[in-house]
């Protein structure tokens, strides 16, 4: 896939931003859908995240007093495209077109401007409640981030490759690394919920502190932006879970027709991508929230020790079976 | 950091009425809370001053939207102990099984509340499920889901058939099964534990000496219980226990909720089962004679007393509502200094605030030091919206 008109294609349309504006937005309807029938309620009907993002773009903007109105324009955008750029490197039908060597660093520090952007509109707003939500935004960025990171790391000293898409072919010739990283693997799903601001690291948006944190200026089309900034994340962060740990959309073998293997590699996307959600859900319906003071306790006495003992693992591996 | 002021309140998703705090915050931890009641003050003291016995209970009954019950039966008591009457034992049972169906309405709306200031909300819509069918019943002997207007002065206006009482045994068994698995909950699921153990802290002299009433002072250790202690209604014919825990936190509170859900339950099932056989009605005569009388009731909240003067006519001279929530409020003032901003509204709802029924008016000496509502030392600020309103009357 050389030809640049197909290129294009592949950024903007399937599987770039159309297919990922959908599926986001198809997701973000599953999990509300799966966390209601855990609670014993409806949930809401298909095409609910839909209609409220279009409700949303056509609201009235209100500016706060003495806000950057630029600034505050600009911040919900440069964060949607950060994610949404994340997404075009990990592997969805096949490997990526435009991979590269090293653009596992370049879609990790992509995934980190969405809280930046929060911690930025939060200390834009002259409101008190997102001055707290962003500054706890960032606190809790600097708790979760080091094992995240960590955890994400450790498939990359495996499989020898800073390349997501190699790191999916090494996985097809040896074995999905969630078996080789368990440890590795539930690090990295806590470090997506927390990245992501679901329960139980929902702090910055504590709804009965802080009303939305710092959301709660955000109105009209800066909130539909931010909104689906989080659940384009939420495709981005499984999608990068599911390449890195469960195999990605790679069949170990090659089925005849290529438009076969193709498909067969889509499917297994979508399954791996709705498994990794359906953790995540559960973990949203069955916590409470903490509070910022026992996350940094956890975050840095537990998770972090943790990671790093997978880090530990993964050297000695390494050491024992690929050094001759 | 410098200090804050977070404002909570008068609207703020934490709170389900109107009420305002503000916090003064030194970062995360709380130094300091002003407290701003009365911002809902309605004024029906008077308006019960001013409608005759039959009148007054379904206004008292508007007092509160959950211990509705408790108001016009704390009334009825009072008014018929002056009236020198005695209601038949079948309205004292019924008007003990509606006070524990509420009761139990409560706590378990109560649950949820707590549970969602954390933010594990399936607990929430549990818990509100699992209320749907204590509302259920209370509808289909009322007639209401809030409001159940059961009280007459001189018992109650309906009866309960069979039916009605075989349809309320029949439900009684999966609420058992669902409290025994809150209690499960509470005691072993890490989530609530890790929020509500030691927080908000208060030992049982601190109760005592900030004049915390309900839960909330058992919770702390102080073994008082106005159905047992001056007993009313069928409290003293009906084996039940008082529930108490010497945790002192919000996690010592929930316990003592849902331990008394399961004594509610308890309760409910001995009079519908014992249900003695006669009228439900007595004839109370028109006007009250001359005196004054201080009814106390345990609402689900607490201590609920009515202080009522008759004058000899067929109106009270005077109500004086003194709402649990309004003794509870001092203590959650002091519990909430040192605590972590995050904890706030756990701590609050740790007491089962009702804010409308609390807005009375408060006098406060500003010019002085003595202030009736708090202690000084506790540093809190009653700023009342009803002393405001009492120092512009000539």
């Amino acid at each position: 896939m050389t030809d640049p008109v197909l290129i294009l294609l592949y950024i903007f349309v399937f599987p770039g931003f159309f297919f990922l504006f959908a599926y986001a937005l198809f997701l973000s309807y599953l999990d509300r859908k799966i966390a209601a029938r855990m609670q014993q309620r409806v949930g809401p009907p298909f095409w609910q995240p839909f209609a409220d993002f279009i409700k949303m773009l056509g609201k009235e903007v209100i500016n706060p007093d003495g806000v950057d109105v630029k600034v505050f324009d600009a911040i919900p955008l440069v964060a949607l495209a950060a994610v949404m750029t994340a997404f075009i490197y990990v592997p969805v039908i096949g490997l990526s077109p435009v991979a590269f060597s090293g653009d596992l660093v370049v879609v990790l520090y992509l995934m980190t401007l969405p809280t930046l952007a929060l911690f930025l509109l939060g200390w834009l707003s002259r409101n008190i409640f997102s001055a707290i939500g962003g500054i706890r935004a960032v606190t809790q960025l600097f708790i979760y981030e080091v094992p995240f990171f960590l955890a994400l790391l450790t498939p990359a000293v495996m499989a020898g490759s800073w390349s997501i898409s190699e790191i999916v072919v090494w996985q097809q010739h040896n074995l999905w690394l969630v078996f080789l990283q368990p440890i590795g693997f539930v690090v990295a799903l806590i470090g997506l919920q927390a990245k992501l601001e679901r329960t139980p690291f929902d702090i910055p948006e504590a709804e009965t502190e802080i009303v939305a944190g710092p959301w709660t200026e955000l109105t009209g089309r800066r909130l539909a932006l931010m909104h689906l900034t989080s659940e384009v994340s939420l495709v981005t962060g499984s999608a990068l879970i599911a390449a890195l740990f469960l195999g990605g959309p790679l069949l170990p073998w090659t089925l005849s027709p290529v438009w076969l293997n193709v498909a067969a590699g889509f499917g297994l996307f979508l399954a791996k991508t709705l498994a990794v959600l359906l953790i995540l859900s559960s973990i949203t319906v069955a916590t409470g929230r903490l509070r910022i003071d026992q996350l940094n306790d956890i975050g840095w006495k537990y998770i972090a020790s943790v990671a790093l003992v997978q880090v530990g693992i993964v050297l000695v591996i390494n050491y024992l079976w690929v050094t001759p | 950091m410098p200090e804050v002021v977070v404002p909570i309140g008068p609207q703020h998703p934490a709170l389900k009425e109107p009420v305002n705090f503000r916090v003064i915050a030194d970062g995360e931890k709380i130094v300091r809370l002003e407290l701003d009641l009365s911002y809902n003050h309605r004024g029906i003291e008077k308006a019960a001053e001013q409608r005759n016995f039959i009148r007054i209970l379904p206004l008292l009954e508007r007092v509160c939207g959950i211990c509705s019950h408790s108001h016009s039966t704390v009334f009825a008591k009072g008014i018929e102990e002056i009236m020198g009457i005695e209601i038949p034992p079948r309205a004292r049972y019924i008007r003990t099984i509606i006070a524990e169906l509420e009761r139990m309405h409560s706590h378990l709306l109560w649950l949820g509340v707590a549970a969602h200031e954390i933010g594990f909300n399936t607990l929430f819509m549990w818990t509100w499920r699992d209320r749907e069918a204590v509302q259920d019943t209370l509808e289909e002997m009322s007639g209401n889901r809030v409001h159940y207007n059961m009280n007459e002065i001189g018992g109650v206006r309906c009866d309960l058939t069979p039916v009605q009482v075989e349809a309320a045994l029949a439900r009684l068994p999966n609420l058992e099964e669902r409290i025994k698995k809150y209690m499960d909950m509470v005691n072993s699921e890490e989530t609530l534990l890790i929020r509500f153990r030691g927080v908000g802290r208060m030992s049982k002299a601190e109760a005592l000496k900030f004049g915390a009433v309900g839960p909330t002072a058992r919770a702390s250790g102080v073994d008082y219980d106005a159905r047992r202690d001056d007993p009313y209604l069928a409290y003293a014919e009906v084996p039940w226990n008082v529930v108490t825990d010497n945790q002192g936190d919000v996690y010592g509170r929930t316990r003592v909720r849902v331990g008394e859900l399961w004594e509610s339950i308890q309760i409910i099932r001995f009079c519908l089962e014992n249900l003695p056989a006669g009228p439900v009605r007595t004839d109370a005569p028109k006007n009250a004679p001359k005196g004054e009388i201080f009814s106390r009731y345990e609402a689900p909240r607490g201590e609920l007393a009515h202080y009522i003067r008759t004058n000899g006519t067929d109106k009270a001279e005077r109500v004086d509502i003194r709402s649990p929530t309004l003794a509870n409020w001092t203590s959650v003032a002091m519990c909430l200094i040192n605590q972590n901003l995050a904890d706030l509204p756990v701590i609050v709802a740790a007491i089962d605030p009702c804010v409308s029924c609390t807005c009375r008016m408060v006098v406060v000496n500003q010019k002085g030091s003595t202030n009736k509502t708090n202690s000084p030392d506790t540093g809190v600020a009653v700023r009342d919206l009803g002393s405001r309103l009492s120092r512009r009357r000539p």
